[in-house]
């Protein structure tokens, strides 16, 4: 059994929270006192039923509101799997947090409005999903029932938002034309729906296969950590601490050390009480090298043959999520796997007008911008591009004046 | 080329070592917050495996209220004993006997709020910077929006409006000077994950998880385990029954389930099946529908 983390992209008026509600609902996944509190909160549907969408507003001020204006977390399992869910608000003011949410997902769920058809908000929605490179894509077609459970209606949205996601050139997307409100393909298969021959939403997040990228081209293993217990019996025990965040390592394997570029073998893998004989992209372990380097947080192992990009001016795309809008006069910090420095903005190429695609001029971002961007960074960063492999390519930009975290930086291009 | 996933609780753990390994690297003094329940025992095995052979970057700190199980400092003694760590204890009787907080009156009294008080005093003495707890976002809702790196301010409250954006895996650590973080690193961990791990990684527990004979009374519909601390009168009548508890706090806010589950086997087979939920058990989080959040707001765990 193994984990999928997913995303629903969707607007209060989509129905997303009742489309949560729903798959924890149905699944048996809601505990009964939690059904209690639901029973005691008072929100009902026109027609009398629980208002399932109370299961995922968190926040007071959320539920004054109602609206999601956060991102939430959700968790429930299947005999074949376990699930977490980002639940994320859908409205552009809240553009950053749907890249939060999507940045650690494997999978996104968009929601469309059968009766509204593919609009701007499924275009802004399906362009972060781009941008941040998720692995799968369902367009669950909502509000069926609205629409007498039209096959016509269904296809057409179809036909429509193949045409969008060539050009965003998103692959992996399937279609599944729901009713979170009634029920029908959520957890149980329509019987309103019979002209639809696929599976049910949770039959699909049970199966979609997700992967690891372990080629060992990509053997990537930030150091976090030394452990160096220097005690009499360990007196010369020298570990590299640190999680394999893509590819993998093998006893005997070439790494090169980077910024420093001095090269080793790996002499042992160590996790706890065990010495595995390969640390696989995901795995957190202690990696142990043949000769005495010196190495520090910040540092990256990576493979000798296959070395990452070095470099301290870098192409980007970024999301602006601060209410201060980006200085270019200011130093700013940058964070990029365990390796922070310092940072400025030494270009602004452009911004994108998250819903109709289109790059404009620009020479600031506001909040919940995204554009493309060069950096300039006060040391060099070892790294790979954002869409070759996303464990190194991804970074955060930091205010250091408030340290907030001010901004998501996607490596594009090596522009020194 | 490509493989599965690693199996969901390699996963987990895999994540939460990463995290600890984090507040290592990031912080000057840290320090793992120890209740002595399941979740922030599972939290010192995982910092077990992110440390050792290694000694762990930082001492535990235990919160003691005077109200605890006796089976919980036995544990927690015996504990340090192996793991050879440093512990330190604040206890919520100092700061009652210094007159900074008042003992609550009457039938539901309880220290669970004093707690806060002793906690930031102990953070404020010792200057950590970070403190880990063992909060999983499946406990609540409130937490299930909080983030895995929780900046409090000075008073120790937690802003919801003002969190951090948390991407991939980057756990942004700056703090101004009198802040400090609180970081769960089981937070992606639901109460059944951390069950199957203590499970599978052969983790001693307290005694009272297990099912044993116990005095108990029964309030709001909750059964409580008759003890001094707990301010009975005649309306209360004592039973004996088979009980467990579900998660370990002060004895006078934690109440029991019936149980049967003798051995972790049985446990797990009972939260399979449970239709209560973890915090169900306990009194604090009832008050309001807002229970948490605003006593997150305050500074709490």
């Amino acid at each position: 059994m193994d984990i999928l983390k997913f995303l629903t992209a969707g607007s209060v008026d989509d129905g997303k929270s009742t489309l949560i509600g729903r798959l924890l609902y149905d699944s048996e996944s809601i505990l009964q006192d939690q059904l209690e509190a639901l029973q005691a909160s008072n929100r009902k549907n026109d027609d009398g039923t629980i208002d399932l969408a109370i299961l995922t507003d968190g926040l007071k001020a959320e539920r004054e509101q109602g609206i999601t204006i956060d991102v939430a977390y959700k968790y429930f399992q299947t005999e074949k799997r376990k699930f977490i869910i980002a639940d994320t608000p859908g409205h552009i003011q809240y553009t950053r947090n749907m890249v939060t949410g999507a940045s650690n997902a494997d999978l996104a769920i968009i929601l469309v409005d059968a009766r509204k058809g593919v609009i701007e908000q499924t275009i802004r929605h399906s362009y972060l999903v781009s941008l941040l490179a998720l692995q799968h894509v369902v367009v669950a077609v909502n509000k069926m029932d609205m629409v007498d459970y039209s096959e016509e209606v269904f296809n057409n949205i179809v036909k429509a938002y193949q045409a969008m996601a060539a050009k965003l050139n998103l692959n992996e997307v399937t279609y599944i034309p729901v009713s979170a409100l009634k029920g029908d393909n959520i957890v149980h298969e329509s019987l309103n729906m019979l002209w639809y021959k696929g599976k049910s939403l949770l039959d699909h997040l049970e199966t979609v296969p997700v992967a690891i990228d372990d080629s060992t081209d990509h053997a990537r293993m930030p150091v976090q950590w030394i452990i160096r217990p220097q005690t009499d019996e360990l007196h010369d025990y020298r570990g590299y601490a640190g999680r394999v965040v893509s590819g993998s390592f093998k006893v005997n394997d070439r790494v090169t050390v980077l910024p420093s570029c001095f090269s080793s073998t790996i002499s042992k893998v160590e996790f706890f009480d065990k010495e595995p004989e390969e640390a696989l992209a995901g795995m957190s372990v202690t990696l142990h090298l043949q000769d005495e380097i010196d190495i520090s947080r910040g540092d990256i192992l990576v493979n000798a043959n296959h070395l990452p990009i070095v470099s301290q001016l870098i192409e980007a795309d970024l999301c602006w999520m601060d209410t201060k809008p980006m200085d270019t006069s200011l130093t700013y910090l940058i964070q990029h796997n365990s390796k922070t420095t310092r940072c400025k903005i030494s270009d602004v190429l452009h911004k994108v007008n998250i819903n109709t695609l289109e790059k404009v001029p620009a020479d600031s971002f506001n909040l919940n911008d995204i554009g493309r961007i060069v950096i300039k960074t006060a040391e060099p960063l070892a790294f790979d591009l954002y869409q070759d492999n996303k464990a190194n390519g991804g970074a955060i930009l930091i205010d250091s004046r408030t340290n907030l975290t001010v901004g998501a930086l996607m490596f594009r291009a090596n522009a020194d | 080329m490509s493989r599965n996933k690693l199996n969901y609780l390699d996963d987990l753990e895999a994540e939460a070592i990463y995290i600890l390994r984090e507040v290592a690297g990031q912080f000057e003094k840290p320090a793992l917050l120890f209740s002595g329940g399941k979740d922030s025992i599972t939290l010192v095995r995982l910092a077990e495996k992110a440390f050792r052979p290694g000694k762990f970057p930082f001492p535990l700190v235990h919160i003691d209220t005077g109200h605890n199980f006796g089976e919980t400092i036995t544990y927690r003694d015996e504990m340090i004993e192996r793991i050879g760590e440093k512990l330190i204890v604040g206890y919520v009787q100092d700061d009652i006997d210094a007159g900074r907080v008042i003992e609550q009156k009457g039938k539901n009294a309880s220290r669970n709020a004093l707690q806060t008080v002793t906690l930031l005093n102990t953070i404020e003495k010792y200057k950590f910077d970070a403190c880990i707890g063992g909060a999983r976002r499946d406990e609540e809702k409130a937490r299930a929006k909080e983030r895995i790196f929780s900046v409090r301010d000075e008073f120790g409250q937690w802003d919801p409006k003002r969190q951090r954006p948390e991407l991939w895996n980057l756990y942004n650590g700056k703090i101004h000077k009198g802040e400090n973080v609180r970081v769960f690193p089981i937070s992606n961990w639901t109460e059944l994950d951390v069950w199957n791990y203590i499970r599978r990684e052969n983790i001693p527990l307290p005694s009272i998880y297990f099912a044993h004979q116990r005095d108990v009374i029964t309030r709001n519909g909750q059964l409580m385990a008759a003890n001094p601390a707990l301010n009975m009168d005649k309306d209360d009548v004592i039973e004996r029954r088979n009980v467990r508890f579900r998660t370990v706090g002060d004895m006078t806010c934690t109440a029991a389930v019936a149980s049967d589950a003798f051995e972790i086997d049985d446990i797990i087979d009972e939260i399979s099946a449970s239709k209560i939920s973890e915090r169900g058990a306990r009194m604090d989080d009832k008050v309001s529908e807002a229970a948490m959040e605003d006593r997150k707001k305050g500074g709490y765990f």
